[in-house]
């Protein structure tokens, strides 16, 4: 087998790197501009003879996904803007119950129904912080056609790994993008299940959690393994309690079975970070420009350097204060009034100046707008 | 033969609701003060099963015995 | 019937109100489970929210206990995605008629194969008593302090039309012939609907002058009239009666044997 070169669309390649990761499942209504995603879903999964469902409404998509997963399917939904908003409610029960499944959300200008064509970065904190109650969250961000390919098929494998439901978010730039790609060849990209329960099926306790991993095993329905399931606090039995040392216990785990393994989940790209005295941060489609913005800069002979982030969530703090503590003026580049800034600005150093390259009118971001913000461009 | 029955009553489960009280077509069954239901009278039951049937919390067993006289 | 096989027996008594007709219609569903001799394991029974979907929790079958009004969207991936379980939805007039109405009907429409069985105390009890779409026009409930001046819906003539292979409305007090719809519905391929009236003293019950449970249960029988006499009676007279009996049984093809014929001609057109 050789490296796969193709000319694709960034919705395409999303329904491209769920599938190559065992995707078998996805349900959806339909939403600009996502729904490429569902057409190809639905033409291409028959095929391989997993199964495609346009369902009413978002939230019953939300539902069906997690059900699949139950199921013993890997499962997936996209949405954009409104219908993300409806999902939120069970992208909380899938974080509560450790379903794991792919929510796709390709950006659209809101609030409301907004600008359904035009792209932006407005859900970054909704990502996080959508769903009510205090959950992780694990949220990827591409910034090309590849990257589509390559965090979808990533989401996928996470979602199953960590038991949690995982958020591609892309933008309509992104998910409209037609780009020749070049994509690894299919034995190079390795795929993982959820672990499945090696004890006796009648001693089997849903959340008991015997491996260090902090990951609980999750059986197929239909598999042997009966148990209960629910977005109350539950004990190790999976049944229902409201005793303190249970509910923390839950929900520190909920948290430290990602915290555990933060360090492998950052993704991101660098470009002359170490001769640099200026920092562009940017991520997604906002990421194009400030990598044109990065090379004229150059070019221009300024020291800049720039931190491209596709991991956003949890936020790699780490990895911007390192990127960020010896320069003298940080610009984040984002297609909002400014979101992903603050964390930015909560990790860094108070002394170093931190700006804002910010669009929120549903036109892509400019070079030209982010090169402002550097010190020394005139 | 007429059937007889012996009821037994699981009393952790039993609510005191009285709607196996009232199916009982012989009248057999009461409630005791502390509010579980009680098997007043153990000779008249015919094992008819409606107590089972009726109880919303499955706190009835009815066995069938033989008539021995 | 064996307890043990059915029931985790371990986590009984259930939380429900003395007399509370819930018990009543769960056991239903697991004669009904039984009498088609399914195998536990290859069970799944699905919920929302409510006191009526606390029912699986007591079930020793795969449960889930999702989201409020929604049970019936979960279900339908389960069924899509592994199409032999039998998957029963557990659902009450609030969660499947309010929230979850819109599921409900598109379920029909698909005739995917589920069986809902309905749990309609005409109340939402597990919040304390509001109304619902079901209780009765002139009851009394904590958001209608002045009587309901809405009319409950008619879900058997909804699910009817929307094409549920069958569709039934039973009471806890006919509670034989209830079991008996729920056995015929889990016996149709295609999605069933089976409405168990049920009672909730609490919070139905005390509001409107039925201070014990078996005064709801007398209610039930004074007002329930057999769908074929309900046929010669004009609305008027079938105003707050609750009309009994099988309202539709079909045998149209179910959803995920349809996917799976269209899974075969895609994968037979390719070679
Ligand atoms: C999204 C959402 N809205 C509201 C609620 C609160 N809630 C819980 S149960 C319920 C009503 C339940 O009524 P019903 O379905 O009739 O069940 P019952 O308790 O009567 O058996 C409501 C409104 C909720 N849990 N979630
Ligand atoms: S019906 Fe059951 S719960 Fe009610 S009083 Fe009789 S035994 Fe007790
Ligand atoms: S079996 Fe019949 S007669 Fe005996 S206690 Fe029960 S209801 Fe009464
Ligand atoms: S509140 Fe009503 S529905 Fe809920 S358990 Fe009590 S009686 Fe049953
Ligand atoms: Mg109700």
């Amino acid at each position: 087998m050789t490296e796969r070169v193709k000319l694709m669309q960034g919705n395409e390649a999303c329904v491209e790197g769920a599938l190559d990761a065992g995707v078998l499942f996805y349900a959806g209504y339909p939403i600009t501009p996502s729904s490429e995603i569902a057409e190809e879903f639905a033409a291409k999964l028959p095929k391989v003879g997993g199964k495609f469902i346009q369902m009413e409404d978002e939230i019953a998509s939300m539902g069906a996904v997690v059900g699949a997963s139950l199921a013993g399917k890997k499962a997936v939904t996209a949405t954009s803007g409104p219908g993300f908003s409806l999902k939120q409610e069970i992208i909380g029960f899938a974080n509560m119950i450790e379903a794991p499944c792919v929510i796709m959300n390709v950006q659209r200008a809101g609030p409301s129904t907004g600008l359904p064509t035009s792209p932006a970065q407005g859900d970054v904190m909704q990502a996080r912080w959508g769903t009510h109650g205090d959950h992780p969250a694990l949220v990827l961000c591409p910034n090309s056609v590849t990257d589509a390919y390559l965090l979808s098929f990533q989401a996928v494998n996470w979602a199953e790994r960590f038991r949690t439901p995982v958020i591609l978010l892309l933008d309509e730039t992104i998910g409209h993008l037609r780009e020749r790609v070049i994509l690894p060849r299919k034995d190079e990209m390795v795929i993982t299940n959820r672990k499945q329960p090696h004890g006796a099926p009648g001693s089997f306790q849903p959340y008991d959690i015997t491996d260090e991993d902090l990951i609980p095993p999750l059986p197929p329905y239909g598999g042997g393994y009966r148990f209960h399931t629910t977005g109350l606090y539950h004990d190790e039995t999976g049944f229902p309690s409201n005793r303190p040392e249970v509910t923390s216990r839950l929900l520190n785990r909920l948290h430290e079975k990602i915290d555990k393994y933060k360090e492998t989940l950052f993704l991101y790209e660098t470009y002359g970070l170490r001769q640099a005295n200026q920092l562009i941060i940017s991520y997604g489609a906002s990421a194009r420009s400030a990598k044109a913005a990065w090379r004229i800069a150059r070019e221009k002979g300024l020291l800049v350097g720039l931190l491209i982030l596709k991991t956003i969530w949890p936020f790699p703090e780490e990895i911007v204060a390192q990127a960020g503590h010896d320069k003298n003026n940080i610009v984040v580049a984002e297609m909002n009034r400014g979101q992903l800034i603050g964390e930015v600005e909560r990790v860094m150093d108070k002394r170093i100046p931190i700006r804002g390259a910010q669009r929120a009118d549903g036109v892509l971001i400019t070079p030209e707008q982010i090169l402002a913000k550097l010190e020394g461009v005139n | 033969m007429p059937k007889k029955g012996k009821v037994e009553i699981k009393e952790s489960w039993c609510k005191g609701c009285e709607i196996c009280a009232t199916f009982c077509p012989k009248k057999i069954l009461g409630l005791r003060n502390d509010g579980k239901m009680e098997v007043k009278d153990p000779e008249n039951c015919i094992a008819c099963n409606q107590c089972v049937l009726r109880c919303p919390d499955y706190a009835i067993k009815v066995e069938v015995i033989e008539n021995n006289d | 019937m064996e307890m043990e096989k059915y029931f985790r027996v371990d986590k009984l008594p259930h939380i429900w109100c003395p007399g509370c007709g819930h018990g009543s219609v769960m056991m239903s569903i697991v004669k009904g489970i039984d009498k088609m001799g399914w195998d536990p394991e290859k069970v799944t029974v699905v919920s929302g929210i409510g006191c009526s979907s606390r029912a699986p929790g007591y079930m020793n079958f795969n449960t889930l206990h999702t989201v409020h009004g929604r049970p019936i969207a979960f279900a339908t991936g389960i069924k899509l995605a592994n199409p032999e379980l039998h998957v029963i939805v557990i659902t009450g007039d609030g969660d499947g008629a309010a929230i979850g109405g819109n599921h409900l009907i598109h379920a029909c429409r698909r005739n995917i194969g589920i069986n809902v069985v309905l749990f309609n105390n005409q109340i939402y009890g597990m919040t304390s008593g509001q109304y619902s779409p079901m209780t009765p026009e002139g009851s009394m409930a904590t958001t209608s302090p002045y009587g309901n001046i809405e009319p409950p819906f008619d879900l058997c003539e909804l699910t009817r039309s929307a094409g549920a292979n069958f569709v039934a409305r039973g009471t806890v007090y006919h509670l034989p012939k209830l079991d008996s719809y729920i056995e015929k519905a889990f016996g149709k391929e295609g999605f069933s609907y089976v409405e168990a009236i049920s009672q909730c003293p609490t919070y139905y019950g005390r509001r409107n002058k039925m201070k014990t449970p078996l005064e709801m249960l007398e209610w039930q029988k004074k007002n329930s009239i057999d769908i074929k006499k309900a046929r010669d009676l004009d609305s008027e007279q079938l105003k707050g009666k609750i009309i009994t009996g099988i309202f539709a049984e079909r045998d149209d093809e179910e959803y995920t044997a349809r996917y799976d014929q269209l899974i075969k001609s895609v994968q037979g057109g390719k070679e």
